[in-house]
């Protein structure tokens, strides 16, 4: 087993009196791919805002690269930023951008590169993500699965050692995502980075995942690896990994039952 | 496309000083302005009507200085006024009379300076002996009536 | 009770984030081309619509004036009240108020969008302060402008006065001037206004960059943000400006 990564111990967060994660435990190997699925509203993106220490925990700690994220100052915590990627949903880009200026942004911000590296770096991230042609469009010119590659090429611009991506799939035509899921695995791959892949695309997470781990009602409920969770029989991983519609997780939201509802309702 | 960007900011900026430029030498008194070289005079009053700081000094209607304090001297019981006069108009004899007059008949007040015929000069800091009060309205009314009053009684004097 | 505590919150929380953008300023010095492209939209864009309106107050005030100042026969008077009105009230005032609806609102709405489109959580992540980077650039450009503009709205409407003064009404051009130049007093009249003008400035555009950063990163939250700025930093340019007044031409 290669070392661990990113240790979360003990975490308990709630936002306007809602527990959305109550003593969660989970360990990220370093260099895997890590899909962390569960029902919408667990709290997957969350969870990556308190990886990336935007949120607080009420409880609990994160732990990335040997270092306590909530408890770093300022200065340290972008320090340690530098070193993580994240993908948003959206992208994210800098709309008043155009494709080249975003990627080159972190660039300029944190580095004293001469133009002419940032321009070679910037075209070789592109290429990577197979976009190197479309480096003077606005972001407004691009269709969603090629803002989410720019994106991407703009996550690896400072050369992370991690990378958290927050469902990169949802929305996508079928070859923007096959697009995806390949340049998730080859960066992976080819830069040894450890990935956090958050989702409930769940066929096309479980095909490049290494780990698997399912959330649900704030706490962890299974974990393991893809093989494991593959052939396990916990009712709850049926449930996802089959898309069943009624199972532990119900298909009503808790409230009174319907029964009641309408006597009250006809009285 | 930057560099126009660049063009119309100093465009603007360069529209804005212009006005803030116009406003102050073209509207408003800041040109006619020269604290520099000014030399100051004092002068005490009974009664200063509605004189205030910033009132003209003038000398034959021409504006010489104008009014930079008012203060009372509770000794004396009289009003000292302070005027700065510009340095150009120096030649200002020891018996000068300031008095405060009203320019037309609801106008602001001013203090006039006379010349008398003195061969020593007024110097800075030095104070006009020769004063005429302001004269108020209500007292110049009640003046009048009282001197017609009386005019009325010689007339039908017995005597 | 529940109301005031989260008028009060919020009052704390624009504060701090106010004194965050404050302590952003300086470095901008070194990067003023980020402040020079917000003065390009924050400025310039409200520009046009500052001259026109500029124009328009000068010349109705010029006539309203003469029409009453004829009574007493004091036309030569008109280019000073003119002058004065628009020095010391209109000009640093409605200047303000159309700065708050032009600019302010435009503020809000895009730092608004950034917030909704995860914008500025993509910066925070890229290790990019985006107080540093979006607030306080756009901060301190309206804080630069908005003096600049009622300037330049002041400048507009004594020519405006003049136009309808002298060239349409017949007052006398030696007079217009000769009463301007001799009763404006640029310390207690010009200054003054200039100094209201920079309340001003840094009012809207702190309320305009607040609701921004502040607002419900949703479509509704966005608009509703951009109508509060327009609202909000009116009301404070009205009220602002009558503390201001009282106590400098008291």
């Amino acid at each position: 087993m290669s070392e661990t990564l990113i240790k979360i111990r003990n975490l308990h967060f709630s936002r306007d009196h809602l527990k959305i994660f109550d003593g969660v435990n989970m360990d990220i190997r370093a260099g895997s791919i890590t899909a962390v699925m569960g029902p919408s509203g667990t709290g997957k993106t969350t969870l990556l805002k308190l990886i990336g220490g935007q949120l607080t925990p009420d409880e609990g700690e994160v732990i990335v690269d040997g270092q306590k994220v909530h408890q770093l100052n300022r200065a340290e915590l972008y320090q340690l930023r530098k070193k993580m990627g994240m993908l948003f949903q959206s992208g994210a880009l800098l709309t008043d951008l155009n494709v080249f200026d975003n990627i080159a942004f972190p660039l300029r911000e944190h580095t004293n590169l001469s133009p002419s590296l940032i321009r070679s770096m910037v075209l070789l991230k592109l290429q990577a993500v197979g976009l190197s042609g479309a480096h003077q469009l606005m972001p407004s010119e691009l269709s969603g699965g090629m803002a989410r590659r720019v994106a991407l090429a703009r996550a690896l611009a400072l050369d992370p050692m991690m990378i958290m991506y927050d469902e990169p799939f949802t929305g996508q035509d079928p070859i923007s995502l096959g697009v995806l899921v390949k340049l998730i695995q080859d960066t992976n791959q080819a830069l040894g980075l450890t990935s956090i892949l958050v989702s409930h695309d769940v066929e096309e997470t479980m095909s490049i995942a290494d780990d698997v781990i399912i959330l649900s009602d704030g706490k962890v409920v299974v974990e393991g690896s893809r093989e494991e969770i593959e052939r396990s029989g916990s009712a709850y991983v049926r449930q996802f990994v089959h898309g069943e519609a009624d199972g532990p997780v119900p298909f009503h939201y808790p409230g009174e039952a319907i029964d009641e509802l309408l006597l009250k309702a006809a009285k | 496309m930057f560099k126009s960007i660049e063009l119309s900011v100093g465009v603007f900026v360069g529209i804005g000083l212009a006005a803030l430029f116009m406003l102050a030498m073209q509207a408003s008194n800041l040109a006619s302005l020269n604290n520099d070289g000014s030399y100051e005079i004092t002068a005490r009053f009974d009664n200063i009507g509605g004189l205030k700081v910033r009132s003209a000094v003038k000398v034959s209607g021409v504006k010489v200085g104008e009014v930079s304090a008012i203060d009372y001297d509770t000794e004396m019981f009289e009003a000292v006024v302070t005027m700065q006069v510009d340095d150009q108009y120096q030649q200002f004899p020891r018996d000068t009379i300031a008095s405060i007059f009203t320019s037309g008949l609801l106008g602001e007040q001013y203090v006039s300076l006379e010349p008398g015929g003195d061969e020593k000069l007024l110097g800075n800091q030095s104070e006009i002996r020769h004063t005429q009060s302001a004269m108020v309205l209500e007292q110049l009314i009640g003046q009048f009536i009282f001197n017609q009053g009386s005019d009325k009684k010689d007339d039908n004097s017995p005597f | 009770m529940k109301t005031l505590s989260r008028i009060l919150t919020r009052l704390g929380r624009g504060t701090i984030f106010l004194a965050r953008t404050l302590a952003a300023i300086p470095q901008l010095f070194v990067r003023f081309g980020l402040v020079t492209k917000q003065l390009h939209s924050v400025g310039v864009h409200t520009l046009i619509i500052i001259i026109v309106a500029g124009l328009f107050v000068g010349m109705v005030l010029a006539l309203q004036l003469h029409y009453t100042l004829t009574t007493f026969g004091a036309e030569d008077t008109l280019g000073l009240l003119v002058d004065l009105a628009l020095v010391r009230e209109l000009g640093p005032v409605v200047a303000a108020l159309l700065f708050a609806g032009r600019a302010g609102s435009a503020l809000t709405a895009e730092i608004g969008l950034m917030k909704a489109t995860e914008q500025l959580s993509g910066l925070e992540m890229m290790a990019v302060d985006p107080i540093e980077r979006i607030i306080a650039p756009r901060f301190f450009a309206g804080f630069l402008a908005l003096p600049l503009l009622a300037a330049i709205f002041s400048a507009v409407g004594i020519l405006g006065g003049y136009m309808v003064g002298v060239d349409l009404l017949g007052v006398d051009a030696g007079a217009f001037w000769s009463q301007i130049q001799d009763k404006v007093d640029f310390y207690d009249d010009v200054l003054n206004g200039i100094i209201k003008s920079i309340v001003f400035g840094f009012i809207v555009s702190w309320i305009a960059v607040f609701e921004g950063y502040d607002c419900v990163p949703t479509s509704e939250g966005v608009a509703r943000a951009t109508t509060r700025t327009v609202v909000n930093s009116s009301l404070a340019v009205l009220g602002m400006d009558f503390v201001l007044t009282a106590i400098m031409f008291n």
